[in-house]
């Protein structure tokens, strides 16, 4: 059978372009990166609602992604959700004690991220500690209830 | 109302009878990999039914990804929410709208071709005349079409995700001016890589499977007349794409539905 090489490139370079555009939707659509995960350690936090916080969301510190939420489950000696945060061991033994964490929301339907805002403690945090101020989740229902039974009140 | 019980059960027996047929046929093809020259007929397959379908199912994808934007960001700019349309694209395109899209494209471009191609050469004897000789057509015709339909479309589906995201970026950023940042960090933000691009090319595997072997079991199945071809070339097309269109829902109940 008479070989023809447009046609084996064509198969080639078609081929070729499948990997790449996995490798695309991988990198640039998926967010992945190459680079090995680096070094982590782990704070926790209770906080007594958590809204619509989701295993692997971002945990921010002004605005820069630090870490993700590892695990969320609940606390049964309070009652209150447990959420273990893992950040770049960067982190470690830099954070005051008395860094707060926030769940806030991301516009006004996003997904709901951690915040972290740092205090002026000079002792700091190491793996498996906790956070001891920490701000809920809003939602929207509590408030808009707060809202009317105020405008009732008044 | 007897001759109608007996119709119904000659065609169960029909039914199971065929579906044995093609399962045995499926077996007999794909196994025995190909030597050599067996992967030079795979070359040629996939250079038809792979590299010649890349343009079609590449402007599909485009135009598709071009209207999800346009439609989503009409309806999600009345939430304030146009920010999540690089999300809203991606995620149809990847879990639905690629494997189910390229699947049906892929079904009457490829497939079609492949059940007349096949049903041609049992009409003229070809097969026979192959068996007579000493080769083996399930090994030499069926199987090499079979293996390139099972590497090509998902290939396809890939290239026409890709597309998409960027037919979509074209109208939400570029013509009706979104933020591109947004774009594509809330993208990154939602989709991932296993539970949404894994499971879309878990989806085009197994379309592709069921397309490509619809389409050369039509063919070695029919009946070897020119009435024959025409009726198994249109079975192929209607087979594959209500077959793809059940699978995506069953698939998509396992996969996204919470169902496990």
């Amino acid at each position: 059978m008479k070989r023809s090489k447009t046609m084996e490139l064509g198969v080639g370079l078609f081929m070729l372009a499948g990997i790449l555009g996995l490798v695309f939707l991988g990198l640039r659509v998926s967010g992945l990166t190459l680079e090995a995960p680096g070094e982590t350690f782990r704070l926790e936090a209770n906080f007594a609602n958590i809204g619509g916080l989701k295993p692997r969301a971002r945990v921010t510190m002004a605005g820069v992604t630090v870490g993700r939420v590892a695990a969320i489950d609940l606390d049964t000696d309070w009652y209150d959700a447990r959420v273990v945060l893992e950040l770049d061991a960067d982190l470690e033994d830099q954070l005051p004690r008395d860094t707060t964490a926030a769940i806030l929301t991301a516009g006004l339907l996003g997904e709901q991220y951690v915040g972290l805002s740092v205090g002026g403690d000079p002792e700091t945090l190491a793996d498996g500690d906790s956070l001891r101020d920490t701000q809920s989740a809003i939602v929207l229902e509590e408030l808009i209830q707060q809202f009317v039974s105020n405008m009732v009140s008044d | 109302m007897m001759s109608r019980v007996l119709r119904l059960g000659r065609f169960g027996c029909e039914l199971f009878e065929a579906l044995g047929r093609a399962g045995i046929f499926l077996a007999q093809s794909a196994v025995g990999l190909p030597s050599r020259e067996g992967w030079y007929l795979w070359l040629r397959q996939m250079h038809f039914v792979g590299v010649l379908s890349l343009a079609i199912v590449l402007v599909s994808g485009l135009f598709i990804g071009m209207v999800l934007a346009l439609q989503g960001y009409t309806i999600l700019v009345d939430f304030g929410a146009e920010q999540a349309l690089g999300q809203m694209v991606a995620l149809s395109l990847l879990r639905e709208l690629a494997p189910v899209v390229a699947a049906l494209l892929f079904a009457g471009r490829a497939g079609s071709a492949l059940t007349a191609e096949i049903g041609l050469m049992k009409a003229t004897e070809q097969l026979s005349s192959m068996e007579m000789i000493g080769v083996d057509p399930l090994r030499r015709v069926v199987a090499p079409r079979l293996w390139a339909g099972f590497v090509a479309l998902p290939l396809l589906t890939v290239g026409f995700s890709v597309v998409g995201i960027y037919g979509g970026y074209l109208v939400g950023v570029d013509w009706l001016g979104g933020f591109a940042g947004s774009y594509w960090g809330n993208m990154q933000a939602s989709v991932e890589f296993v539970a949404d691009v894994g499971n879309g090319m878990v989806k085009s595997l197994v379309f592709a499977l069921v397309v490509t072997w619809i389409a050369v079991f039509q063919g070695y199945d029919l009946v070897p007349t020119s009435e024959g071809i025409s009726r198994a070339t249109t079975r192929t097309v209607v087979y594959s794409s209500l077959a793809v269109l059940g699978l995506d829902f069953v698939l998509t109940a396992v996969m996204f539905g919470g169902l496990a």
